[in-house]
């Protein structure tokens, strides 16, 4: 069945589609950024994927591009699921809000940002979630000291 | 009316049997103490595993009530906040709020590991030990300590209590209370 979708968002977005992926009946599309609210829009309204079950961002440090953006769509009615990425680059991480096409993407949108440092063009409230309000930096990014950014690195046991 | 003890009813009254063996001689510090010590009032405040363990030890099986200790839930009535869990940096302020609005005397139990240092959470949202913020009486090992090892440390912050000097001067506003 997602095969279906797959097909009928390259035959809309053949240029944004850059990989697709199957493994164990999990169906994985690799967009574009550029299109990616374009694409969110049309999964949910030709496709009936009426749920974002999650967003969020992977730090793959050393590679190029550094981020992803990963979205989980839920079709509540068909009960299928298909999972969109999108490559960011740390240079320019930042990707359009799909807050616009599902609601509910505000929040996690905002964790993203939170954590890895990835802003979301447009979005209502970008504005810290977990961390403080007064917090600095993105600490799940790869490169951000585990202990802290003010503390020494741990040694090992002296004793 | 009372009962009638006796036959013969004297006129002048024997004020040595007016109050019998119901007197006592003791120090102010030590009653303002005793009182203090026997009515520790904490905060009903929790912030991980550890207050299961509390809220374990305040129930039937383990009674905290019978040591006349009740849990309060407003830090204006309360006199010893049990700090039981892992105290994040975002949750610093709210703590440091609650042990602000509580009135002295009060006390501070670091109840765990990671109420004491951190404990296994080593990282950056985590407060290594809230003895950097509060100041901690009572630390006990754990994690999350048995229901009997918060009941010894309420009773070792009781027998420090205990020690106190100049608790009444203090509460009459006269110098400082000595630390026991």
């Amino acid at each position: 069945m997602s095969q279906a979708v797959v097909a009928k968002l390259k035959g809309a977005y053949a240029a944004s589609v850059l990989e697709v992926k199957e493994y164990r009946d999990e169906v994985t599309v690799t967009v574009k950024k550029e299109d990616i609210v374009a694409i969110c829009q049309f999964l949910k309204d030709e496709a009936g994927y009426n749920f974002l079950c999650d967003l969020c961002g992977v730090d793959y440090l050393g590679q190029e591009p550094r981020f992803e953006v990963v979205y989980n769509l839920y079709n509540i009615t068909t009960k299928e699921r298909l999972r969109v990425k999108v490559p960011v680059t740390e240079e320019e991480a930042s990707v359009d809000t799909v807050s616009t096409v599902w609601s509910t993407a505000n929040w996690p949108e905002r964790e993203c940002w939170d954590l890895m440092g990835i802003t979301f063009n447009n979005h209502p409230d970008l504005r810290r979630i977990l961390m403080p309000a007064d917090w600095e930096g993105h600490p799940l990014r790869k490169d951000y000291p585990l202990q802290g950014p003010d503390r020494e690195l741990y040694q090992g046991r002296i004793s | 009316m009372g009962v009638v003890q006796g036959v013969e009813q004297s006129s002048e009254p024997d004020y040595s049997k007016v109050l019998g063996n119901n007197v006592m001689t003791t120090s102010l510090d030590l009653v303002v103490n005793w009182a203090r010590s026997r009515s520790l009032w904490p905060m009903t405040f929790g912030l991980a595993c550890c207050a299961i363990e509390m809220m374990s030890t305040g129930a039937a099986r383990f009674d905290l009530d019978r040591m006349g200790v009740l849990f309060r839930a407003s830090p204006r009535q309360a006199d010893v906040i049990i700090i039981a869990g892992t105290v994040t940096h975002k949750m610093l302020p709210v703590i440091e709020t609650v042990y602000e609005q509580m009135p002295e005397p009060k006390y501070v139990i670091a109840m765990g590991a990671c109420a004491s240092s951190g404990g296994v959470f080593d990282t950056y949202s985590v407060v290594q030990g809230i003895d950097q913020v509060l100041p901690v009486d009572v630390y006990i090992p754990g994690c999350p300590p048995r229901p009997e090892g918060l009941l010894y440390g309420l009773i070792k912050l009781q027998e420090k209590i205990m020690r106190e000097r100049n608790s009444f001067g203090a509460a009459i506003g006269a110098g400082e209370v000595i630390p026991g």
